[in-house]
């Protein structure tokens, strides 16, 4: 065989050309450095996310993994004894009304955005008038608005200062409406594509049918808008429920106006870690389940749609 | 009613609904933040506390910034152009921090690796401390802005497609020539709005630092921060209202950024169609 006298290193040739031990040494290299680049990447995502968030429900569950050990024999006994625990934690009144203050505050504020993400979205789509485009801008502000600023601004507009006399300090409206403001951008950004892509073809027939603007939006429009409204519904409670900067200085110090985020921060500020990591847990459980729930619904919204 | 009220109504509602909602409390901030001129300001930015959390909001960034983007490029190329078994898995993890609350990371990450977690005792007796230090920080910032370049390149290198690389690959270009050359400038756009988004994240980041932080004035405190210190510990108005104009310009700055490089991208695919 006359291989000519090339570097290993240098890939001349088309891929088809290449025999023998030139191209499994070549698939060899490919393969190593995905193996090795995907090892890397899942490495760094287990330190920075994975392991930590691994260790919050272990330390919710169970309270003594580290000062016991890991013998596997105890495993049983500790994650039954530590359960106990972490239902206690969870049903400490202040860790329940911090929890139903968050939840009830967050299923509302997704279902006023859903409500006002899908009018918002229909006027950035369908209607055009001078200075849209300083509307539009307005849409991904609270994204990239750092909480606490949020916070801050909201505490004196709205706090015993305000200069429009509407005090909203350490009460449930104040907290409503941080998280209007936080949770806006994924109620509208998750519909706005999905109406900009409609045909107008089946309103067109409906109207020609007959149907009025309402009755046609409800019965030609929404039904296309369901699966996406409900993904955006997810993404603006997620945000909701973990929300914390924007709300923490409204809030005050009052357990009334405690939301669920805000009590883990107090819970670390008295170093209760394991309480904390409880209350985590349930919060995390919380988060999830609605993630779940909506996605699961979209998606059989979805498939009745294209069947 | 008739059509006409109708379109005027929904449009009023919209824009009163964003202007109360939003435009007031912006606008505000910069009327209270400038309520006693620009030298009143200046002098508030220019303090040294306010200076040295300037400084480690930056620092951190330049460490997070550039490690995130590379991971995000390099797993959206894998994620990309491979199936194999868990890789959906990992790009549900990927999202993981944008859906869970940032108090939550900054207590799990000293769950893992403080003085009474999982690896305290080994990385303390190693030298290493996470918490009250810099290094939690930066952690719990890498956290946080972790997704979100490999959530803008990932649709993009999917649409783009692998037949201009499979064309470089058969012209004789090696793995690293196909990237700089060919997949680096098709992506581009998505790349720098990744980067953009973890950017303002990152300089933004609150509830996870705090926990980590312990909040050590001149030390450990981020521009948040001192934001934060400055209302609720020394009722310092001007001076919270003054870090609080310097977030929120850079992150209208990055809004402004963002929306040039989606009219880019649109551009781009008119070009293509």
């Amino acid at each position: 065989m006359d291989t000519p006298a090339r570097p290993a290193s240098s890939e001349r040739g088309a891929p088809p050309a290449r025999k023998g031990w030139r191209r499994f040494s070549s698939r060899l290299r490919t393969s190593a450095a995905l193996i090795g680049g995907t090892s890397l990447i899942v490495g760094y995502l287990s330190i920075i996310v994975l392991i930590p968030i691994a260790a919050v429900a272990a330390h919710g569950f169970s309270f003594s993994i580290h000062t016991r050990g890991w013998g596997v024999a105890f495993w049983h006994w500790h994650l039954s004894a530590g359960f106990g625990l972490f239902w206690h934690d969870i049903t400490q009144p202040a860790a329940i009304s911090a929890i139903r203050l968050s939840l009830w505050l967050s299923l509302s504020v997704a279902a006023i955005n859903a409500v006002m993400g899908v009018a918002i979205a229909w006027v950035l789509v369908r209607d055009k008038f001078p200075g849209k485009w300083f509307v539009e801008a307005f849409i991904d502000l609270p994204f990239a608005l750092p909480t606490i600023v949020v916070g801050v601004v909201l505490l004196f507009l709205y706090g015993p200062a305000s200069p429009v006399k509407v005090d909203l300090f350490e009460t449930w409206m104040g907290l409503m409406v941080a998280l209007l403001f936080v949770t806006l951008p994924f109620s509208v950004r998750a519909v706005q594509p999905v109406l900009a892509s409609l045909d107008g073809e089946s309103e067109a027939a409906a109207k020609s049918l007959g149907a009025g603007g309402i009755r046609t939006f409800v019965w030609v429009v929404l039904p296309s808008l369901w699966p996406a409204v409900l993904g955006g519904f997810g993404l603006a409670f997620a945000r909701a429920i973990g929300e914390f900067g924007s709300i923490s200085l409204i809030a005050g110090g009052l357990g009334r106006t405690t939301a669920a985020s805000s009590y883990i921060y107090n819970l670390t500020q008295g170093f209760l870690w394991t309480n904390a990591a409880s209350v985590s847990t349930a919060l995390l459980v919380l988060s999830l389940l609605i993630l779940i729930v909506t996605n699961v619904f979209a998606r059989r919204i979805q498939r009745r749609l294209a069947a | 009613m008739n059509h006409t009220t109708r379109k005027w109504s929904l449009r009023l509602v919209v824009i009163l609904y964003l202007g109360l909602l939003v435009g007031l409390p912006v606008g505000y901030l910069f009327v209270k933040a400038f309520s006693h001129g620009f030298h009143a300001f200046w002098l508030e930015v220019t303090k040294p506390d306010a200076l040295a959390a300037l400084k480690l909001s930056a620092e951190v960034a330049l460490i997070a910034v550039p490690v995130n983007t590379v991971v995000g490029i390099g797993a959206a190329l894998i994620l990309a152009r491979r199936r194999f078994f868990g890789s959906r898995a990992l790009i549900v993890a990927f999202d993981i921090p944008v859906a869970v609350s940032p108090i939550i990371i900054g207590v799990a990450l000293i769950l893992a690796y403080s003085r009474i977690g999982w690896f305290g005792t080994w990385l303390s007796s190693h030298g290493i401390q996470v918490l009250f230090s810099p290094i939690g920080i930066v952690m719990a910032t890498m956290a946080v802005s972790l997704p979100y370049v490999l959530r803008s390149v990932l649709p993009v290198l999917i649409e783009v497609g692998k037949d201009q690389e499979d064309a470089a690959r058969t012209l004789g270009a090696g793995a690293f020539r196909t990237f700089w050359q060919v997949t680096l400038p098709a992506i581009r756009w998505g790349v720098l709005y990744g980067v953009t988004l973890t950017i303002a994240r990152t300089l933004g980041e609150f509830g996870a630092v705090l926990v980590v932080s312990g909040n050590i004035t001149g030390r450990t405190q981020t521009l948040p921060i001192y934001i934060f210190d400055a209302w609720d510990q020394n009722f310092d108005v001007l001076g919270a209202f003054a870090g609080a104009v310097v977030l929120a310009s850079l992150s209208i700055v990055a809004l402004v950024t963002l929306s040039t490089l989606r009219a880019r991208e649109r551009k781009m695919h008119v070009d293509l169609a």
